[in-house]
């Protein structure tokens, strides 16, 4: 019987040799935490034990742990990032869960994010669509004073907004499609609302909208998963951007 | 061809088929309601939107129209599966996330499942007789359409089909309207609910005036 400060959960992991292997779902019950533990260090402590008999640890990703660096992932009881809304997996806690409750981790699964072992999946897509425009490359000489170009707070605002993406790939989990409309909508849009990214706006969303397609990620239809979703609330007003610019872009070919 | 190559493409024709769809059920519609209040005015109005030239233009423009859309939700639901092969073991949809959005495609099988059995029960007795020329049985056979609709509607399974097939269009609607918005590009935070709004008062006055005109036909029959 636990007590008030500790709990068992059972941990129902998709394991995976390597990406070409086929995974199941294993189950790991009564893993002792306490429900101010992480579910990161949930995992972790599974892992001690699994490494003390000598199996093989879960393998994750996972490294500020601070809701920052956008590399931890983990589909856990259906949603990206776990249940809690606008946070990612490494500031989910285990007070989230009920004692004695299955939870269900899986990988990501998109197209376009193959699994390189068991929970850990390759995002080198976001990547690849970031270097083909998602940048400045023009020289910008000095660091202008503050304010020597005017920019609107409400620009700033939403251009800081969309810079909070941290390219974690929930959008791409989260959608039914497995599209990355969110995440490159924010890149465009961080570099779009600010005069110095308006110079290569036109190159840049038609760089970027082209790789992502030729990654193989799906088609938007607006189901909002990924707003709803995404660990820093990105909108999908975003998308709705990045849309016009596309347009527009395409209209001055 | 970007509008063919380019997902954002893609989803630009969906909008531009959707929204000339939703423009003409509003015509229709509109069409429609005069059949609950004058049979004669009705049945002019199908007169003049017989097998003359410009309706038959409209027609050919809206099968068009229809066909490219389905073309296209095929297409993308088809790209879409190949960008996740493999699905999830247990996936929940956050409370923002509605049924709609998801099963767009189902919805729309069942648009077009009803739209083939509106064809059946009108157009292929009215326009179509007159397109391939065939003899009425008695003068203004294939223009009374106030007399088909008291015929159709009589039959009370015949008018259940109908309100579920309005059903599955609402719901259609009122996600296809605001997110062909989304998807040409004229969204951003303040219109976004305006949107949704304007969807769902369009699709609500839409279907419940193809919903009077049914029950009114029963009604008179």
């Amino acid at each position: 019987m636990a007590t008030d400060n500790t709990m068992k959960v059972n941990l129902k992991v998709w394991r995976q040799a390597d990406s070409k292997a086929k995974g199941e779902f294993k189950l790991y019950e009564n893993v002792e935490t306490t429900p101010d533990t992480s579910f990161l260090e949930t995992l972790d402590i599974l892992n001690e034990t699994l490494v003390e008999k000598g199996e093989e640890p879960i393998v994750f990703d996972h490294d500020c742990r601070e809701g920052i660096c956008g590399m931890c992932s983990l589909f856990i009881n259906g949603h990206p990032h776990g249940p809690a809304q606008g946070a990612t997996t490494c500031q989910l806690y285990m007070r989230r869960f009920k004692d004695g409750e299955t939870i269900t981790v899986e990988p990501w699964r998109s197209a376009a994010f193959p699994v390189i072992k068991d929970l850990m999946v390759n995002r080198n897509a976001f990547d690849q669509i970031q270097q083909a425009g998602g940048y400045v490359s023009f020289n910008c000489g000095g660091a202008q004073d503050a304010n020597a170009i005017p920019i609107s707070k409400v620009d700033a605002d939403e251009a800081m907004d969309s810079a909070t993406c941290i390219g974690c790939g929930a959008c791409v989990a989260a959608c039914k499609n497995g599209s990355a409309m969110l995440f490159v909508s924010a890149k465009v849009s961080q570099f779009a609302l600010l005069p110095q990214g308006r110079v290569e706006a036109v190159k840049r969303v038609k760089s970027m909208v082209a790789k992502m397609d030729e990654l193989g990620f799906g088609n938007c239809t607006n189901t909002r998963a990924c707003e709803a979703e995404c660990p820093k609330c990105i909108s999908i007003s975003n998308i709705a951007r990045m849309n016009r610019e596309f347009i527009c872009a395409k209209f001055k070919d | 061809m970007w509008l063919i190559d380019s997902s954002i493409g893609r989803k630009v024709i969906m909008s531009v088929t959707g929204l000339f769809l939703v423009l003409f059920l509003i015509f229709h519609m509109s069409m429609n309601v005069v059949a609950i209040f004058s049979s004669e005015t009705y049945n002019d109005i199908c007169n003049f939107l017989g097998a003359n030239w410009y309706a038959l233009a409209g027609t050919m423009v809206l099968a068009a129209g229809v066909v490219l859309h389905i073309v296209f939700a095929f297409l993308l639901s088809y790209r879409n599966y190949k960008a996740r092969p493999i699905g999830y073991s247990t996936q929940k949809n956050q409370k923002e996330v509605e049924g709609a959005s998801q099963n767009m495609l189902v919805l729309g099988i069942i648009v077009l499942m009803g739209l083939c059995m509106h064809l059946i029960h009108f157009w292929a007795k009215m326009q179509l007789q007159e397109i391939i020329g065939a003899t009425p049985d008695y003068e203004g056979q294939f223009t009374n359409g106030a007399e088909l609709i008291r015929i159709t509607f009589s039959n009370p399974y015949v008018c259940l089909a109908y309100i579920g097939w309005f059903i599955a269009i609402w719901f259609h609607l009122t996600h296809g309207i605001w997110s062909a918005f989304q998807s040409t590009g004229l969204n951003n935070k303040v219109w976004f609910p305006r949107l949704k709004m304007c969807a769902n008062i369009f699709s609500t006055i839409i279907v419940l005036g193809f919903t009077a005109v049914v029950i009114a036909g029963y009604i008179h029959s």
